[in-house]
């Protein structure tokens, strides 16, 4: 299902940033490949970059050296082919959730569908994250995890080629999140989206991706390693629970996550390693460590 | 999905909380404005009969009143004046028809002098004029300088430095560069009105121009992505993105704007000699009859009833084209 061939290619991506005259280099050398329909998750401690990765691949940030291609066009402007859900939904407040949509659409699609077909593609969309029965109210009266539905519905209603996700499900309670984290499972499933997610989230890594890439602290981060997840699907997080083989892999990430690369804000401590992983797995404050979505 | 409650922002939570605190009892709707204002007109009266000035004693609530009686007997009889001189005018040129069909008949206006109500309705129209040439500039401009940076440094000094000028030194240069440029033989408009008007334009130009560049500067970075990641066109995007977003500023712009220009159109009026509110006092206080100083406060008492008309009338636009329906408008 998945073709081997080269669909989006990030080569040796590295960007400096200029503030008041001081240099701040955020990343260097990354180096990713993805394959047609593969759901790829980029983790890592708050600050390593994996935004900026995320925003060079959709064209809002345009890197220092390498460069991003897709099906062999490099990238150098934003676009409806990599459509991003923002972490905070950003609807237009102003607008009601079918309008949301509409407005991509209308984007997109003015010159090859026409009025009927779009309305009923807007409709389609919204079906699929199960909003059709809000279509006309306005974001301020549905609840963070609806709006976030919207969000992807118009994301996947201008069929991107590629679907950029920045921390998609980070702003949602546990419960929502796990809905959510479902509607996405099934919507790769059916249609085969390209996906890269950023997360903070070790469950929801392992549970959606099909490789999982983590990232090292910045300044001057990269990719540390990457986990190939090859659970089958259709995955159920309950059975999952218990899974020998998701145990490991979740273990993997936490490992790299608060052994190899511990938290900057926690670099002072004089604990040692081993046990600060221990302790941040336990009751850390970072929210990668918090398992109730599972 | 179902499981996904609505719930009450913390913002909506409040003002709902404030609406029951403050729900209009007949107490706080009525009986204490009520109180506020009898308090005031007794407070009126006491210091009115302690100013004696070189015309007379100084009108309290008793003469203003009688003042606005006269106006308006005097209004109603102008008007009459006018339809009677409309009415033998017609009667006069039926008759010269009738005789000789050929016949050059004269229509002329009635030149009577204009009554209170008339020069409200000359200062409503300089200042609508004024507010509007403003807008014209402003708006686009403010959004202009909000979308770039650049722009707004490149503007920004100019603001800050004709921003305080007093319309009172705008006056003279407006007047005479319109009477060197504006030399139609049969104007349209008179010069006057156009001084007053364009006066007006330059002091309420500012707090519109301020307000739109900082609502629009201050879009949320990410809707601006999400546009840019949609790619829509520059028009699009200022048409579904930028003036929606910034509407809560530009209304808060235009609302001082308003207030600004009605303020400094009575200033305008008496030194353009333009025929409206400004000019009426003016005209009294050259006047210098024993009613003059209460038909002076009669005008007093409309500018401040219109002033807040107006900024009621800009409050209700505000509340019907702003989205954000948790904002506390008042």
């Amino acid at each position: 299902m998945i073709s081997t061939e080269k669909y989006l290619d990030i080569t040796g991506v590295g960007i400096e940033f200029d503030t008041n005259g001081k240099k701040f280099r955020a990343l260097r050398e990354v180096n990713l490949k993805l394959a047609k329909g593969e759901f790829v998750s980029l983790i890592g401690h708050s600050g390593c970059g994996k935004s900026t990765v995320l925003n060079i691949v959709a064209g809002l940030l345009r890197a220092t050296e390498g460069g991003v291609a897709l099906e062999g066009k490099e990238v150098t402007e934003p676009g409806p082919d990599r459509a991003v859900v923002f972490q905070n939904h950003s609807l237009m407040p102003w607008l009601t959730v079918y309008q949301n949509v509409e407005l991509a659409v209308n984007q997109v699609f003015r010159k090859t569908k026409s009025r009927a077909e779009r309305r009923e593609w807007i409709e389609h969309n919204l079906r699929l994250v199960n909003m059709d029965h809000a279509l006309d109210k306005l974001p301020s009266e549905i609840s963070g995890g609806m709006k976030q539905r919207v969000g992807i519905a118009r994301c996947l209603a201008m069929e991107p080629k590629v679907l950029l996700m920045d921390e998609p499900f980070g702003a949602l309670d546990a419960l929502t999140r796990a809905q959510l984290q479902d509607s996405v499972m099934e919507i790769q499933a059916a249609l085969g989206n390209t996906v890269i997610m950023i997360t903070h989230d070790v469950d929801e890594a392992v549970l959606l991706s099909d490789r999982i890439v983590m990232m090292t602290n910045g300044p001057a981060a990269t990719i540390g390693e990457i986990l190939e997840v090859k659970l089958a699907r259709p995955r159920d997080r309950l059975e999952l629970a218990e899974d020998p083989d998701f145990v490991h892999l979740r273990q993997q990430v936490l490992e790299f996550l608060y052994a190899k690369h511990t938290n900057p804000t926690n670099r002072t401590s004089t604990l040692p390693v081993r046990e600060t992983a221990a302790e941040a797995e336990t009751g850390g404050k970072d929210p990668s460590a918090n398992t109730e979505a599972a | 999905m179902s499981n996904d409650v609505v719930t009450l922002r913390p913002d909506d939570r409040y003002r709902q909380m404030v609406a029951g605190v403050t729900s209009k009892t007949f107490l706080e709707g009525m009986l204490l404005p009520a109180i506020g204002v009898l308090f005031f007109l007794l407070l009126w009266q006491g210091a009115a009969d302690q100013i004696e000035t070189s015309l007379g004693q100084f009108p309290g609530p008793a003469q203003v009143w009688e003042q606005v009686q006269n106006l308006s007997a005097e209004h109603q009889q102008e008007r009459q004046k006018a339809a009677e001189f409309y009415q033998r005018q017609e009667e006069r040129n039926a008759k010269k028809l009738a005789q000789n069909p050929d016949a050059t008949v004269k229509w002329r206006d009635y030149t009577g002098k204009p009554t209170f109500v008339d020069q409200i309705g000359t200062s409503l129209l300089t200042v609508a004029a004024g507010f509007l040439i403003a807008n014209l500039v402003a708006i686009p401009l403010g959004i202009v300088c909000g979308l770039s940076a650049a722009m707004y440094k490149a503007m920004n000094p100019i603001i800050q430095v004709f921003k305080p000028v007093s319309p009172l030194a705008w006056l003279p240069l407006v007047t005479m560069v319109v009477s060197a440029t504006y030399t139609a033989d049969d104007p349209l408009l008179q010069k006057s009105f156009l001084n007053s008007a364009i006066t007006v334009a330059l002091c309420c130009l500012w707090p519109t121009l301020i307000n739109t560049t900082v609502g629009v500067a201050g879009i949320d970075r990410d809707l601006v992505n999400v546009s840019r990641v949609m790619a829509l066109p520059w028009r699009t995007h200022i048409r579904k993105i930028v003036i929606p977003a910034a509407i809560p500023m530009i209304f808060t712009g235009l609302r001082l704007s308003l207030a600004t220009g009605w303020m400094v159109l009575i200033a305008a009026e008496m030194l353009a000699q333009n025929p409206g509110l400004g000019k009426f006092v003016w005209d009294e206080f050259q006047n210098g009859s024993s009613d003059s100083l209460g038909r002076i406060m009669v005008a007093v008492l409309a500018i401040g009833f219109i002033g807040f008309a107006l900024d009621k009338l800009m409050l209700t636009l505000q509340k019907r084209v702003t989205w954000d329906k948790s904002a506390v408008l008042r």
